[in-house]
């Protein structure tokens, strides 16, 4: 399933996508964050699988703000979170 | 001169019954608490099958609000609470409901709803409540495959609808219809914002507007606004609506015309969706041996 979370307005869009069937529910992304944009949740869209990283309910409307300081000047580097994504199962869209 | 009436928005509270079903030829009953922002629902299934259901305002406390929905919705089926094997919350006051065997997000419970009330061939399904709107898509159990929720604002939603028929002194039921009544389409406005629609709907009527093309363009802003989320998230066939503004036919057809393709259509109370597969879940739940 593929989970987005955000927001568009009038500057962009700005969603976080984590797609939990690649997700591994490692958890890594939900250390690395360093403002606690994402937690794990008990998954209600299957409940025989494991709890599994979501953005909170607190920064699903400001992740533009939020998730700013990690966001690379230069092309080559990308977010902790995403770096930390083995599966490669989080994207950001902006 | 004609009584002046204040409540345009009020929309009417209901309960239903089962005319042919009782509940004691009932294996599994299962109940499914939706607390919206506006409107709770509780609905009541045996084996999964409607058996009751209740529609009412959301008040300012949640779990007075779920006691009074299941309360209604069980009036006059001469069946108590504790006859009800598992209850599943859902909405955004889920957590509150404190009779609830188990909180289960609305998306799910949409998705799961949805593909009850109008067939497995549902794959796109946007649920528009009263303070947001989600775009989800779904495979043919119900079972959610990706979904987007666009919650910074009550724009264009259901509590949007309702501060505006107040405003234009229309009743929240007629504005659909109304919407159609022009001559043409008229220019999008700018914002569907539910601060700025008195402002903005007072401009358009001074500058003579008639009433029903602010309507239409109210309807088509708002159209446009879910239209965008749906598009993001890709379309796939067939399309359904649940929620409270499935019922407004002037936002409805305007969705159609910019998506391009119809709406399933139900005779089913589409307010009810999220209710509904909350109780299935729960059915699910007690079968799994997990309730």
């Amino acid at each position: 399933m593929k989970a987005n979370y955000g927001y568009k307005d009038g500057s962009g869009e700005y969603f976080i996508t984590i797609d939990t069937d690649k997700c591994n529910c490692c958890e890594e992304c939900v250390k690395v964050c360093p403002a606690g944009v994402l937690e794990m949740v008990p998954n209600d869209f299957d409940i025989e699988a494991d709890d599994m990283p979501a953005v909170t309910e607190k920064e699903r409307w400001k992740i533009k703000y939020t998730c700013a300081p990690c966001k690379p000047v230069d092309k080559e580097s990308t977010p902790p979170c995403i770096e930390a994504c083995k599966e490669d199962a989080i994207e950001h869209s902006w | 001169m004609e009584k002046k009436e204040s409540e345009y928005w009020r929309w009417k509270e209901y309960n239903w019954k089962s005319p042919e079903l009782n509940w004691e030829d009932f294996e599994i009953i299962t109940a499914g608490v939706d607390i919206g922002s506006v409107s709770s629902q509780a609905v009541v299934m045996g084996d999964g099958e409607l058996f009751a259901y209740s529609n009412m305002r959301t008040g300012s406390d949640s779990p007075e609000s779920a006691r009074n929905a299941m309360d209604w919705a069980l009036k006059d089926t001469g069946m108590s609470l504790d006859k009800i094997r598992y209850v599943v919350g859902t909405g955004y006051g889920r957590v509150n409901v404190p009779f609830a065997n188990k909180a289960i997000t609305e998306i799910a419970c949409h998705a799961r709803g949805a593909n009850w009330m109008y067939g497995p061939s549902v794959r796109t399904v946007l649920d528009m409540g009263g303070q947001d709107c989600k775009a989800i898509r779904c495979d043919e159990r119900g079972k959610v495959t990706a979904f987007l929720m666009n919650d910074k604002c009550a724009a264009g939603t259901g509590r949007g609808m309702e501060v505006f028929a107040d405003l234009l002194g229309v009743h929240i039921q007629d504005i659909g219809e109304l919407s159609f009544e022009i001559d043409e389409e008229p220019p999008e406005v700018s914002s569907t914002c539910v601060v700025f629609a008195k402002a903005e709907a007072s401009q358009l009527l001074r500058e003579g507007w008639p009433k029903n093309k602010v309507i239409a363009a109210y309807c088509a802003a708002m159209a446009h606004r879910v239209f965008t989320l749906i598009e993001r998230l890709g379309m796939e066939k067939e399309f359904a609506i649940t929620g409270g503004i499935a019922k407004n036919v002037g936002v409805v057809k305007r969705i159609e015309r910019e998506l391009k393709i119809e709406a399933l259509k139900t005779e089913k109370d589409t307010q009810i969706a999220g209710a509904v597969g909350g109780a299935l879940f729960g059915k699910t739940l007690v079968e799994k041996g997990k309730g």
